[in-house]
This record gives C-alpha cells, structure tokens and sequence, in this order.
C-alpha cells in the first residue's frame, strides 16, 4: 500500500455571499497517495477548486480536518499555510499567472530563490521544453507556453505535491496536450503527488484515479487500470 | 437624474480616500490663497480705513528746533495740504513697582484741540485738560501692561526734571500701530509706550515755546512726495532737520508694510506647489480609473454615448474633486484667516481689525483649483473620449516589459525577483514614477522652507545677540558728549566695560539713488559692537571710507571701491565724497559705518559720543537702574538681554505657529501622492501580488514589492526635495526681506535630516495603509479571474 500524502475527514465548506449561505463542500473524506495523479472531475459548482484550494492551503474548511503527512493542515494559522505552500506546494492555474515584468527564467526564479531545496530555474524550464525560451517575457510567450513557464515555476521548488486547476482551460487542444505532457512526465519522473482539475472528461484516462464531484460532494472514484499517454487524448 | 451621472455619484464615494488625498492637495493650494490673501486684504483695509479716519501723515520729519513761524512757509511748499508740528522728546520713566527704567516718547498735544494729522484715537478716559500741564493721556497699551489708568500717577524725568504726571485717558494712534522702543525690534508694552502731554507744558519743559522739533505733513493727492521731502529738508537743515522721510521710513508703517509684503509674497510661492502636484494626482488617479473602466466606456459607446458625453463625465468627476478640494480649503483657509488675524490684532495696534477676506480671494483660489483639476484631467479625458468601442470592450493589451539596462543592475547586484519586480515597474511607467518623485520631493522642499525659517532665525539672534552687540545695555544719550561721558559711565553701579559710540544721520546718494541712515563711528578697539563681514566672522573696521550693510549697499547700487555722495545732516551740514570700503553682513536694519578718526575730521570736530554701550555685573543692575533713572543726560536705555528675550520668545511663538501649519501642508503632499500612487499599483497588480501568496510569499514579502517601489521612490525623491528646498528657501529667503531685516539663508544638516525623516515616515505610514488592502485580498479568487 502507498503512503498516504493527504487526509481529509468530513471537509465542508460554507461560503456566506451577502444574505445567502452557499455550501460549497459536504462532508468530503478523500486520501491522495505518494506518486499519484489524480483527476478531480465534475461540472461547475461542483467544489472542485474549493477542495483544490483547501489541499493548497489557499483556503480553510468551515469544518472537518485536513492532514498533509502527519501535520494537520486545518490547525494552522496563516503564517503556517504559507510555510506550508512555500515549502510542498507547487499551483498551475487556468490563467498561468506569471509576473508580467519577469522573463520565463525570472519567473521561475522567483520561487527558487524562496525554496530550500529548488532545482535551477533552466532545469525547470528544460523539464517543459522552454530552454530556448528563458529570456522572454510572458507577453512575448504564446499561452502555451505561458503554461508551461507556470509549470517549470511550479516543479522548480520540488514540490510534494501540485496542484492544477483546470492548466488547460485557456488552451486549445495541440497546446493543452503539450502541457499535460509536461505534467504527465514530471509525475512520472519525479513522483509528485499531482490533482488536476477538469473538465474535459478525456484528460480522465491521463490519471491514477478520477474522483467525481457534484454538489459538493463525492459522487464516486474510479481507478485506471492502464493509463493513456497525453497525446492520446484529444478534444 | 441621469444614469451617467448617478455612476459618477458612486464613482466618487467608491474611490473616496483617494479623491480625498487629492483634494486635500488641492486644499492647501487653496487655503493658502485664501488665508494670505485674505489676511492681507484685511490688513490693507483696516490699515486704510484707520489711517483715513485718523489723518496718518505722508511725511515726517524731525529737527533740533525750528521756530513755529517756518509752519507757514512749509504750508505753501508745493504738494503740501495739511502741516502739523508738534515737540517729540524722549523720557526716562520712574513706574510704581517697576525696577527697570521704562521710557517713552512724550508728544505734544496742540492746545486748541487734536492735533490735525496723526490723530489719536481716545478709548477711555479724556484727554489732558489744555489747564493742567501735568495731566497726560497713554498708549493704550503701554498703560494697561502698567496698570496705569484714569486718574493714577506716575514720575518721569522732563529734560532732567523729575515731573509727576496724571493719566486722563487710553488712546491708539495711527502712528503707533507698530510700536517699538528706540533700539529693538518686538513691542515691549512694559518698557516702551507714548505720552500724549500739553504742549505748553511740553514747551516749557523743553525749552521748545515758539518752536517745533518734529513735524508732520499730509500731501495733496497729485504731490510729488519726493520733491516735497527736498524742499521740506531745505527749510529745515538750518534748524537741525536730520531728513524727511516718506511712510516708508516711518516705523509702524514699514514693519506692517513689511508683514503685507510677507503675506503676499507667501500666496505667490506657496500655492503653484500643491495645485501643480494636484493635477498631476489627478492625471494618475483618472488615467487609472479610465484603464479600469474601459470595458464601460466601450459599452457606452456601443449603445450610442458620444466620445464627448463620456468626456465629459470624466470631467465632471475630476470637477467632483476640485469642488471637495476648492470647499475644504476655503474652510480651512477662512478658519486661520480669522485666527491669523487676531493673531495681528494682538501684534499690532488697531483699534478693530476685522478678518475680511472679501469675495476675491475666494473666487480666484476656486477657479484656480478647479482649473488645476480641469487641466490635470484633460490628458485622461481626451483618452477616454478616442477609445473606440470595439477595442475598448477587449481586455488591455498585457504591458510590454523589455531587456535593458536594468537587467544589468539585476546580475550585477545578484538582487532578488521581488526587487526586480520593482526595478521593472519603474522604468515601465516612468511618468508615474516622476509624479511620485515629484511630489514627494515638493514635500521635503515645503518642510526644508518650513524649518529653515528655525535656522535663520537662530542665526539672526546669533550675529544680532552674539556676535555684533555683545554689550548688555545700551545708552542713548541726550545729545553729543565729551569722550569724557564714558569717563563717567563708568563710575554708573555695576558697569565693568564701556565704549562709546556716536551716530551720525546721513543722506547717501549714488547716483539716481538716496537713502536716509544713520553712519556709526567705530573704534578700532571696540570689541562690544562689533561688525561681520558677509561670511559672518568678526572684522574690524576699514581705517578709511565707509562701510555699507550688504542690503544698504544693494539699494544704492554701490560695491566696494565705488564713491558716493555723503550729506551730513547735523553740523556742519555738508555733502562730502567718501569711498565704500566694504560691504558687510546685518540681519536687522540698515546701517553704514565708518572709523571714528576720519568721520570726526569730516564732521571737524573733536571725538564724541552719543550713545555708551555698557557690559555690567547683573547682581548690580537693580543699583543701575536706579541711577539711570536720575541721570539728566539718558535720553533711553536699551537692555539687549531683555529684547534677546523678547525676540527669541515673539519669534518663537509664530515660528511654532507656522511650522505646524507648513509641516501639515508639506505632509499631506507626501500623504497624497504616496497613498494615490499605492492604491494605483494595488489596484493593477493585485492578481500579480496574489500569486506570490499562492507561491508561498509571506505576507510581508508581497508588501515589500508594493511598499518597496514607493519607498525606494521616496528615497530618491529625498535628494531632490534638498535641492528643492534649499531653492524654495531662497525664494523665502529673498521674498520675506525687507528693508528692516534681512532673513539669511541657513539650512542647516538637521533641517535637511528631520524633513527627510518626517517625509520617508509619512510615505511609509501611507503606503502601509494601502499594503494592509493587501490582507483582504481573496488569493484563491483573484487567481480565477483573467489578469
């Protein structure tokens, strides 16, 4: 049996918009192992991000309790969280996020000057196939490989864990197989826990697991027996 | 009310803090002008109507004594509508309680009612009855600080003779609205005040029946004043006149002058500063709003809104601005006008001053304030109303970074991302950048110009108190003595040191250029009275030639080596030739000097001396003043530790007054500037700082990139403000000299290190404000959004 990453017991989430309460999670306990990918899938609204979030330490439950290895995430403060995302987290989002006044190599940089144990940010950036790349300003990268600059500033800190919210959402699908390639062999490679956040039902097949959301809550998993390489999927 | 006007509504109270940084900038601008130039109208107006109501004279002068016969021949002088003569003498008081030897001028009163010019104003009691010789009325205040009234006695040596007077009454005089004693610089109601006796008496105790010594003439409108101070001079120099002299000259009027002077020229340098950083803020805080807004301002335009109409709403916002601004700084300026005000009417002697600013000075600071928004906003505006629908409902091109030479710095330096983050915004929107420098350096320039005034003031008090009138007391005496007087001097108690001086009245001409003033005789010895030369170390007087103040020098045009024409207004009387052998540094009057043994061989005389300036042991002062009061020969006593005090404490008080105003004005710059250009960068990189939260950035890592642009600006901008402020004090410096004191220009390091200090605190202080914005920041959501 593989060791155990994350632990969630009975996370749920309330978000108080104006008058309304809105319960974005339900009583979720979930397990993500060492080395895997997971696929978290479900429609909008479903309390993928919100999970997301919460195993990211960007955000905390309203209640139930979260573990990273033996350390309760749900106990810490917010200087904690952010030791925590510092030190094991790496995030990719939809809109890459890059700092627009540093180069591809400077981006990543960023984190590497932070972390403890980093790789050197043209490693990172050679990982995603963007050596060539490494002086450029995000406005001077296609989307991408705007992406793919998110992910080498992702890996480079090696994190235990990353975490990608819908990495493919803004790209079309020639581009988004190239970056779950780059996602797929930095799994594979490294062994970082990965979750990503879909979707697109065919990115599933790319995964150790799928776990299926909706209405905040966990409708089922599904494990694959063999997975497809990135190129095989398409949309 | 219209839709696009309901949004401007909540446009302003959504960005409130910021368009109030603005419009308090703006603020100050105009609070500035309405309370200098409201002061200043108030003062004008006041001083009119007082002088119109009471007769103030156009020309003055003095003599030794003129028969009363000469009045009508003066009459008829050309130019001439009213002559007034009246006898002026000097006395030394003997005051219930009072240990000091006070003085005061005593003037005659004409026997057949006021006089016609200069006349004063009865505030209680009566006026001497023409019956009683000894019966006289006081300066007003001069009686009230010696609780002295109707009907109280006090003694005072008349021409050596120890008379007991009667008070009838109080009274001001248009003469007197400034009152000063011979020698000083600050009113001392307890020492120094006028008596008002009848001439009669005055006369007889005087020896002055039949005659005049001092007289007052009142012009026809189309006079030439200058001809009639010629003609008036003619007529006098037999009798001992020692020059006529204009209003100019005439002390309470050239001290008010000089106040005006100050005011004006405070609402011609202060405001430019706060309006030009205001329309700059305004530029930004706009510019940022359109950017934002622009997906709007395309949808307005797709549903048919002209580039004009959206023009126009910018506009009015920015006008939103100026009003809140232009409002805020007429309150603001209409308060400390009044208490401005009644600050002079407790300086000065006006028997009501009334704070009336008058419409003008409102009106002109609000159409300037609304100007500077007007002008601020066009550049924006003009932006806004050429955006075309289609591109404007696209999101904004991302900012184009390039490689350049701060890449250079970055590998050089080996400095962090975050520093490069700042380095990069920077040089990518350097418009931004300068209005920050900009403004934070006026500010460090206003607090400099603010505190310098400390510096100046020190150094004035220094070479006045320190370094050139090192004597404790001062004695003028009642005419020209014997060297021997100094002889006798010293066997006065207490007395260690004595150095006789004499004063010589002169009229000097270059030129087209004349100027009245006294030439002091110095002994090559003296080590009391003591002349600096212009870099402010002691020099002794030139053995030849005259020696010039250095503004006395400037107003006749003349440097060392040139010639002028000296007319000697006492015996002999005549107008000699001398060289200028120097120029010299004097804060306070104007003065000329010259060695005694060639200004006695001039004069053809032997040495003399009319003043005796005394060191003396402070444990017998009491024994002193006692003897001064019997002296015959004292015509008045000047005691410099008191009017060091008094200075030092006058001048303290309204320093203090004025450096809290400025330190407020120069603190809202910075507080306007820095807390604008912080919520600008918050607002268009608030996703860029979120996602260094998510990378695992402290808190306190993110608010360096956003904290360190604005400090790094302001330490930059710190050098620039010195350069600034030191040009700011020389405006002042220059602006606020007049003819009675000239303000040196001192700036010393503490003066730069403390406005350097305030200004980096107060940008801190407003950028931290915005950082903790930072706090409330959803990272998970701002993630979500397109950038």
């Amino acid at each position: 049996m593989a060791t155990t990453v994350f632990r969630m017991q009975g996370i749920t989430k309330v978000y108080r918009t104006g008058a309304v309460d809105v319960q974005a999670l339900r009583g979720i306990d979930l397990e993500l192992f060492e080395g895997e990918m997971v696929v978290l899938l479900g429609p909008s609204g479903s309390g993928k991000s919100t999970l997301l979030n919460i195993l990211g330490g960007l955000d905390t439950p309203s209640a139930g309790r979260a573990f990273f290895r033996e350390t309760e995430l749900t106990s810490l403060g917010d200087a904690g969280l952010t030791a925590f995302r510092r030190n094991h987290v790496g995030f990719v989002f939809q809109f890459y996020n890059l700092v627009p006044s540093l180069t591809a190599r400077e981006n990543v940089a960023l984190v590497t000057e932070i972390a403890t144990k980093p790789m050197r940010p043209e490693e990172a950036l050679e990982r995603v196939g963007l050596a060539d790349r490494i002086n450029h300003f995000p406005a001077e990268l296609s989307g991408g490989e705007q992406q793919r600059v998110a992910i080498a500033r992702a890996i480079a800190k090696r994190p235990d864990v990353l975490l990608c919210d819908e990495p493919t959402g803004a790209l079309d699908s020639q581009t988004g197989i190239v970056v779950l390639q780059a996602l797929y062999d930095i799994n594979r490679d490294l062994g970082t826990v990965t979750a990503l956040i879909t979707h697109n039902a065919a990115i599933r097949n790319i995964a150790h697991r799928v776990i299926y959301l909706a209405d905040g809550q966990i409708l089922r998993t599904q494990e694959n027996a063999s997975r497809a390489a990135p190129s095989e999927v398409s949309w | 009310m219209r839709a696009l006007d309901l949004k401007l509504i909540r446009d302003l109270r959504r960005i409130w803090a910021q368009s109030l940084a603005i419009a308090l900038v703006l603020g100050c601008g105009v609070m500035v002008l309405v309370l200098a130039n409201g002061s200043e109208r108030s003062l004008i107006l006041t001083r009119d109507a007082y002088y119109d109501r009471n007769r103030f004279a156009d020309v003055f002068a003095t003599a030794t004594r003129a028969p009363e016969a000469l009045k009508g021949e003066i009459a008829h002088v050309e130019g001439v509508a009213q002559v007034d003569t009246r006898i002026a003498v000097n006395v030394v008081l003997d005051l219930p309680g009072v240990q000091k030897p006070a003085m005061a001028r005593v003037l005659s009163l004409p026997p057949d009612g006021p006089p016609l010019l200069n006349v004063p104003l009865l505030r209680l009691g009566r006026m001497p009855d023409p019956l009683h010789p000894n019966e006289v009325v006081l300066s007003e205040d001069f009686a009230q600080a010696n609780r002295l009234i109707p009907g109280e006695t006090f003694r005072a040596i008349l021409n050596g003779q120890m008379r007991t007077l009667t008070v009838t009454g109080l009274v001001l005089s248009p003469e007197f609205i400034y009152l000063i004693g011979p020698g000083t610089m600050m009113p001392d109601d307890q020492t120094y005040g006028i008596i008002w006796m009848n001439r009669d008496a005055v006369a007889a105790a005087t020896d002055l029946s039949g005659a005049f010594n001092d007289i007052a003439l009142q012009l026809t409108p189309t006079a030439s004043r200058d001809r009639v101070i010629q003609q008036l001079d003619l007529l006098l120099a037999p009798y001992g006149g020692t020059g006529a002299y204009g209003r100019d000259r005439q002390t309470s009027d050239a001290f008010l002058s000089s106040e005006l002077h100050q005011l004006s020229a405070m609402s011609l340098i202060l405001p430019p500063i706060f309006l030009i950083v205001s329309a700059f803020l305004v530029n930004m805080v706009l510019s940022r709003l359109i950017a934002l807004e622009r997906p709007q301002i395309g949808l307005l335009k797709a549903i048919g809104y002209s580039g004009q109409e959206i023009a126009t709403h910018y506009l009015k916002l920015s006008i939103g601005i100026g009003i809140i601004g232009v409002a805020l700084g007429w309150i603001a300026g209409a308060w400390l006008g009044r208490s401005m005000t009644a600050l002079y009417a407790d300086f000065y002697r006006f028997p009501y001053l009334l704070y009336a600013p008058g419409t003008w000075s409102f009106v002109i600071s609000g159409i300037l304030g609304l100007v500077t928004v007007i002008v601020g906003a066009l550049r924006a505006v003009r932006a806004s109303a050429r955006l075309s629908p289609a591109v404007a409902m696209l999101p904004p091109a991302a900012p184009l970074f390039r490689r350049g030479w701060i890449d250079g710095i970055g590998r050089t330096f080996r400095l962090r991302q975050t520093t490069m983050m700042i380095l990069r915004s920077i040089t990518r929107w350097p418009g931004r950048a300068s209005v920050t420098l900009f403004g934070v350096s006026a500010s460090v320039a206003v607090l400099i110009a603010s505190f310098f005034s400390f510096d100046s003031m020190k150094q004035m008090v220094d070479e006045v108190f320190y370094q050139t009138n090192r004597q404790d007391i001062t004695l003028t005496l009642t005419g020209s003595r014997l060297r021997s007087t100094e002889e006798a001097a010293l066997t006065l108690p207490g007395v260690l040191r004595v150095e006789g001086a004499y004063s010589l009245p002169v009229r000097l001409i270059h030129g087209s250029k004349s100027r009245l003033a006294t030439v002091e005789a110095r002994g090559d010895g003296d080590v009391l009275a003591r002349l600096l030369d212009t870099d402010g170390h002691p020099v002794r007087i030139p053995p030849e030639g005259l020696t010039l103040s250095e503004s006395l020098a400037q107003e006749l045009a003349v440097t060392p080596g040139d010639t002028i024409d000296m007319a000697m207004l006492v015996p002999p009387r005549e107008t000699v030739q001398v060289p200028v052998a120097a120029v010299i540094r004097q804060s306070l009057g104007q003065s000329a000097y010259m060695a005694e043994t060639p200004i006695f061989a001039l004069m053809r005389q032997s040495a003399q001396v009319n003043q005796v300036h005394l060191l003396t042991d402070p444990a017998a002062l009491p024994a002193f003043f006692a003897a001064v009061k019997r002296a015959p020969g004292v015509n008045s006593v000047t005691l410099w530790t008191d009017v060091r005090d008094q200075f030092d404490a006058t001048m303290n008080e309204n320093l203090m007054r004025m450096t809290i105003i400025y330190s407020i004005l120069g603190i809202l710059i910075t507080v306007g500037v820095v807390y604008n250009a912080a919520r600008i960068q918050l607002s268009e990189r608030a996703h860029e700082l979120a996602s260094l939260r998510v990378l695992g950035f402290t808190r306190a890592e993110v608010g360096y990139v956003l904290v360190g642009e604005l400090m790094l600006l302001t330490t930059v901008a710190i050098p620039f403000g010195w350069l600034g402020g030191y040009g700011f004090s020389t405006m002042i410096a220059s602006g606020f000299s007049t003819d009675l004191f000239r303000i040196p220009l001192v700036i010393t390091r503490k003066t730069y290190a403390l406005a350097s200090v305030i200004t980096f605190a107060s940008a801190l202080a407003s950028a931290l404000i915005v950082r903790r914005r930072l706090d409330r920041v959803n990272i998970a959501m701002s993630l979500k959004q397109r950038q």
